[in-house]
């Protein structure tokens, strides 16, 4: 009979193993199911975790790509990570994301076709204010009324996207657009654009925000005081408040932390990559990065390499829709595969397998 | 804006039909929370529901099949999430999230080639004697059978968890795992029951969607459908009896909002769109303010039975 123990303290090699193992069952189960679809296992494999950094033809294009759609997921996953490990639950970064996007495009909108230099910077501002704002919402009603917070932020999203349909119809519509929904494109917006700072390379200064944004999650967790006390918050709430910690700044902290990310996010996506406002210009990763939140094990670093490995398996998914005609909802159902495998082992981080008859003590 | 271009009648009706699949949903949900299982997959089973259910009645020609596939689908489905939660004891939210997400894709994948079909229509109940009463008859005698299965799946439930033992011991599960465990009675394996039961619902009321309600299946059809049936069990402080109350409430909202889109109201329509996911948070801030909440004592908690 096999059974669990718990173990005295998480193991730390299993901590560090079990993404590792996850990504390697997702990969089984994966290549099972594109067998299933009739696609070559291997190969599907092979495009979408190799080819996209190495393929003659195509590498040239997607690594770029890479840092393009790593960049907003490490960043909203970063803003995540610090309410997940409070036990505090925003999952609707997707609408924090949007609402950025809307505000900080809005003012750069609002300032066309001026050219000084410091429309962009007040963009990302009013874009992780409008982020944050959004974020503030679940965290009011959390802190005033004990309203829960899963479901607030996540009901918030649709609202957000009812708002986006609206302001891309109506508000910022581009006036020289012919009528078509859509607001001005930032390209030909200069002072506005969020341009790639080296061509070719897909840095944008979304992707630097994120790196800046790693380390500064880093620092806060392992030096700071407020790292501290959001860690003790979601490890033993009880000894929390008795040390003086108070809740309620805990969960303003974090969800404002993360809706101003996610809100930049969306406002340096917007302005870069996408381009302008449209009505679908989101494309879920205020979602995705849960997963990457928790591929990474809510550690700074961790986010890093998942948001990169969740980019990866984006452009390899495209890269396997073109190649072999792959679905690209698989790709969707892969990403999730990859969350469940990952809670699955993550009982060997926790827990010790034993063998054998139990004992009767 | 004219209102008289809204037929009381037809509101009524079309109020019971958009708060089936929501109603069905949540009954599942509560009995899961019940026994002290927070699931908060219900958006995924929901669609994998309703893409199953679609596709089986398309290719067979039978929405009661489709709807036979829906549950079953839906339940395997819950299932693996109380193998993580229960068995492999992960974090609840994180997996419920995670069923979510694996929902949508499964259901995006399975459904793509059947976009832009139509289904198989359901027959309606014709009750012969209700059914011919001048007004009350076509307001709430004339549905398909799924209607009135809802309704009697909320009696069931209601009678079950207040009547029987077995009713008791689920609640005493939700209530305290440990006190349940030390008088003998099987805590796991209860909560994979409850759980399945809560997939089975699920899929329910996602194949209502697909096959009734809407009826055709789109990508991401449940828009949220999933979060309200979760909203919905909050509202209803964990009774039955008040999940048909906020089920109805919401169909009508809901109803009540396309009906006002359609007559030319004077308020925007983004507005009208966006009002049942506000009025669901305007509901769960004035009951959350209200401070009896009601939940089961263990709600959401992990059980390991370390000896």
């Amino acid at each position: 009979m096999i059974r669990l123990e718990r173990r005295p303290q998480p193991s730390r090699a299993w901590t560090a193993l079990t993404p590792v193992l996850a990504v390697l069952l997702t990969m089984v189960v994966g290549g099972i199911m594109f067998a299933l679809l009739g696609k070559p296992p291997l190969e599907a494999i092979r495009i979408i975790f190799w080819d996209p950094l190495f393929h003659p033809q195509f590498a040239a294009y997607s690594r770029p790509q890479l840092l393009v759609k790593a960049g907003p997921l490490i960043l909203i996953a970063i803003g995540l990570s610090l309410g997940f490990r409070a036990g505090i639950w925003n999952i609707g970064a997707e609408g924090q994301y949007i609402m950025g996007a809307i505000c900080g495009a809005g003012m750069g909108l609002a300032f066309y076709p001026t050219t000084s230099p410091l429309i962009f910077p007040a963009m990302v501002m009013a874009g992780a204010l409008g982020g944050w704002a959004w974020a503030m919402i679940p965290a009011v009603l959390k802190v005033r009324f004990g309203t829960n917070e899963i479901l607030v932020s996540l009901m918030l999203v649709y609202v957000a996207e009812a708002l986006l349909a609206s302001v891309s119809q109506k508000l910022l519509r581009n006036p020289e657009g012919m009528g078509f929904p859509g607001s001005r494109n930032f390209k030909q917006f200069p002072a506005a654009h969020n341009a790639e700072i080296f061509a070719n390379s897909g840095m944008h200064w979304g992707v630097i925000a994120a790196f800046v944004a790693v380390i500064f999650a880093y620092v806060l967790l392992t030096r700071h005081i407020q790292g501290f006390n959001i860690r003790l918050t979601g490890e033993a709430p009880r000894a929390a408040r008795f040390s003086g910690v108070s809740p309620a700044r805990i969960i303003f902290l974090c969800l404002g932390f993360g809706g101003a990310l996610a809100g930049a996010a969306g406002l340096f996506e917007v302005s870069g990559p996408a381009g302008q406002i449209t009505i679908d210009f989101n494309s879920g990763y205020g979602f995705t990065a849960i997963i990457v939140a928790f591929l990474g094990r809510l550690h700074p670093v961790g986010i890093l390499l998942a948001g990169l490995l969740m980019a990866l398996t984006y452009i390899g998914g495209e890269l396997a829709q073109l190649m072999l005609g792959l679905p690209g909802a698989s790709i969707q159902l892969f990403q999730g595969m990859l969350l469940f495998f990952l809670l699955a082992t993550d009982v060997f981080t926790n827990f010790r397998l034993r063998f054998g008859k139990t004992e009767v003590t | 804006m004219d209102l008289s271009s809204i037929n009381p009648i037809l509101l009524i009706a079309s109020i019971m039909i958009s708060a089936t699949p929501i109603l069905l949903a949540a009954i599942g949900e509560m009995v899961v929370e019940k026994a002290g299982v927070l699931n908060l997959g219900v958006e995924g089973m929901m669609i994998t529901g309703a893409v199953v259910g679609f596709a089986t009645a398309v290719s067979t020609g039978s929405p009661t099949l489709g709807f036979a596939a829906a549950a079953l689908a839906s339940a395997v489905l819950s299932l693996s999430f109380g193998v993580l939660t229960q068995m492999l004891l992960s974090n609840q939210v994180a997996t419920g999230l995670g069923l979510t997400l694996v929902g949508l894709g499964l259901s995006a994948l399975i459904g793509k080639p059947y976009e832009g079909m139509k289904s198989p229509t359901m027959s309606k109940l014709d009750i012969p004697i209700l059914g011919d009463i001048p007004v009350l008859g076509p307001m709430l005698f004339s549905h398909d059978p799924m209607v009135y299965f809802s309704l009697f799946l909320v009696l069931a439930v209601w009678g079950f968890l207040k009547f029987t033992r077995a009713g008791l011991i689920l609640r005493a599960v939700g209530e305290s795992h440990d006190a349940a465990h030390a008088l003998g009675y099987k805590v796991i394996r209860i909560r994979m029951m409850a759980i399945f039961f809560g997939g089975a619902c699920a899929g329910l009321g996602g194949a209502y969607l697909s096959l009734v309600r809407v009826p055709q299946w789109t990508e991401g059809m449940t828009a949220g459908a999933g979060w309200i049936a979760l909203a919905i069990v909050v509202f209803a402080s964990w009774r039955a009896e008040r999940i048909l109350i906020g089920a109805y409430l919401f169909g009508g909202v809901t109803v009540l909002q396309l009906n006002l889109q359609a007559a030319g109201a004077r308020v925007p329509v983004e507005i009208l769109s966006m009002s049942p996911y506000l009025i669901t948070i305007l509901v769960l801030v004035i009951i959350s303010a209200r401070g009896a909440h009601g939940a089961p004592a263990s709600l959401g908690r992990p059980f390991h039975a370390s000896r």
